[in-house]
């Protein structure tokens, strides 16, 4: 019985292995291609493969960080802080993700800062 | 294990992972969006400051010929080029002021250099306006009572930007156009105390090296505390208001003139004006991994 339940433990255990392996690599596909075509400054198709390599793994911090790149540099402050604060969760000892971050909140904390300075009951056109 | 050995496996360790993440630096531009719609106006009027402080600047001249060369270029709105109103008079003349004594002050003509910063050569983009009649303000002469030394000398003016029916006229005379005014504090301001500076040293061999020093400093500079009120032409309402406050400091014994450290704080706040108006991009590079 032990046995059995041994076997059972190790082939599901080889089997998982390698599918988490092909999601790894099929998500790093899309991040690769992600790269390239941000680097032709094609950032929304960039956007979509960053996307489709976090959907395919979930775990991987390294297109979290380029997502929100991505996000920055179209300007939705939001979506790139929660892609940030994923990656550094993911991955809390990365540089690049923490040195990308902390320039990220440069920008992001000078936008808050400006808005606290308005005087209140401001109102637009 | 012997230390040498350690220290090989964990050089190794350090190179294999480096080796492993492929990185790309890239370029960004971050797009911040601007923090007024302004888009229901065409144009622009930067109509003058109520200042004070020193009286080696004037900060109303200075701040209103800044701002518009800044708008000229930078903003795609087109800015009104008239003379700055006499925002001190009308303040006075309207209740709830305290008697002031005026000094007059010397009169600004329109599309007037300022220190090499208006760049008249964008033509199409300013707009020249004859002067306002009747209870409009006269740009000959504003007046800049004496008194304003400090930032709560201000607050007994600061009524002005919230009478509704002046900016209503104003916005009337000018097409409804979006207004920019407020106060200008240009103060100089000295500070002493240790400071810690670099200094290079070299050793009995030769070599350089960079060290910080504790040293008792008096230092003198300015500091300069803008406030930006935007007025809705059309109705004569405040949409917005900003206070900013940048200052400097220099040695005691560098001599700078005033004007360029009023030029040099404004330069850091500009950005922040403008983005209120119209969408700035700050550039940046950031590192994409593989």
């Amino acid at each position: 019985m032990r046995t059995r339940v041994l076997t059972i433990f190790l082939l599901l255990g080889a089997t998982a292995a390698p599918l988490a392996a092909d999601a790894r690599s099929d998500a790093k596909k899309q991040v690769e291609f992600g790269i390239a075509v941000a680097q032709r400054g094609l950032w929304r198709e960039a956007i979509y493969r960053w996307e489709r390599a976090a959907q395919i793994d979930p775990k991987y911090a390294e297109a979290y960080n380029d997502l929100a790149i991505a996000y920055e540099h179209e300007g939705d402050l939001e979506k790139a802080r929660v892609a940030y604060e994923k990656a550094l969760e993911l991955e809390p000892n990365n540089a690049l993700i923490k040195q990308n971050y902390e320039l990220f909140k440069e920008i992001n904390d000078r936008t808050t800062r400006k808005d606290t300075q308005d005087d209140p009951g401001n109102q637009n056109p | 294990m012997t230390l040498a050995t350690r220290i090989l496996s964990s050089v190794a360790a350090i190179l294999f992972i480096a080796g492993c993440t492929n990185y790309y630096e890239i370029p960004i531009e971050t797009p911040i969006k601007p923090k007024l719609d302004v888009s229901a106006f065409q144009r622009v009027l930067v109509a003058g400051f109520i200042a004070g402080g020193t009286d080696d600047v004037d900060g109303n001249l200075e701040t209103t010929r800044l701002l518009r060369s800044q708008l000229r270029t930078k903003s795609d709105l087109r800015v009104i080029d008239t003379d700055v109103l006499p925002l001190m008079e009308v303040a006075t003349e309207t209740p709830g002021t305290p008697e002031v004594k005026a000094e007059p002050t010397r009169s600004v003509p329109p599309s007037d250099g300022a220190e090499g910063r208006e760049r008249e050569g964008k033509e199409g983009k300013a707009e020249t306006k004859p002067e306002p009649k009747g209870e409009a303000p006269q740009a000959a002469t504003p007046e800049k009572p004496a008194a304003i030394k400090d930032a709560k000398d201000l607050e007994p003016y600061e009524h002005v930007f919230a009478d509704v029916e002046y900016w209503k006229k104003i916005g009337e005379e000018y097409q409804n156009p979006l207004i920019v005014t407020g106060t200008v504090m240009f103060t100089p301001h000295q500070r002493s105390g240790i400071v810690q500076r670099e200094e290079e040293v070299y050793d009995s061999f030769g070599r350089r090296r960079v060290v910080p020093v504790r040293t008792y400093m008096e230092r003198k500079g300015y500091i300069l505390q803008p406030k930006f009120v935007f007025i809705d032409g059309r109705t004569g309402t405040v949409m917005h208001s900003e206070n900013f406050r940048e200052e400097v400091l220099y040695n005691a014994n560098q001599s700078t003139p005033a004007l360029s450290s009023y030029f040099e704080l404004m330069d850091r706040l500009i950005p922040s004006f403008l983005s209120t108006l119209s969408s700035q991009k700050i550039k940046g590079t950031r590192v994409l991994l593989q």
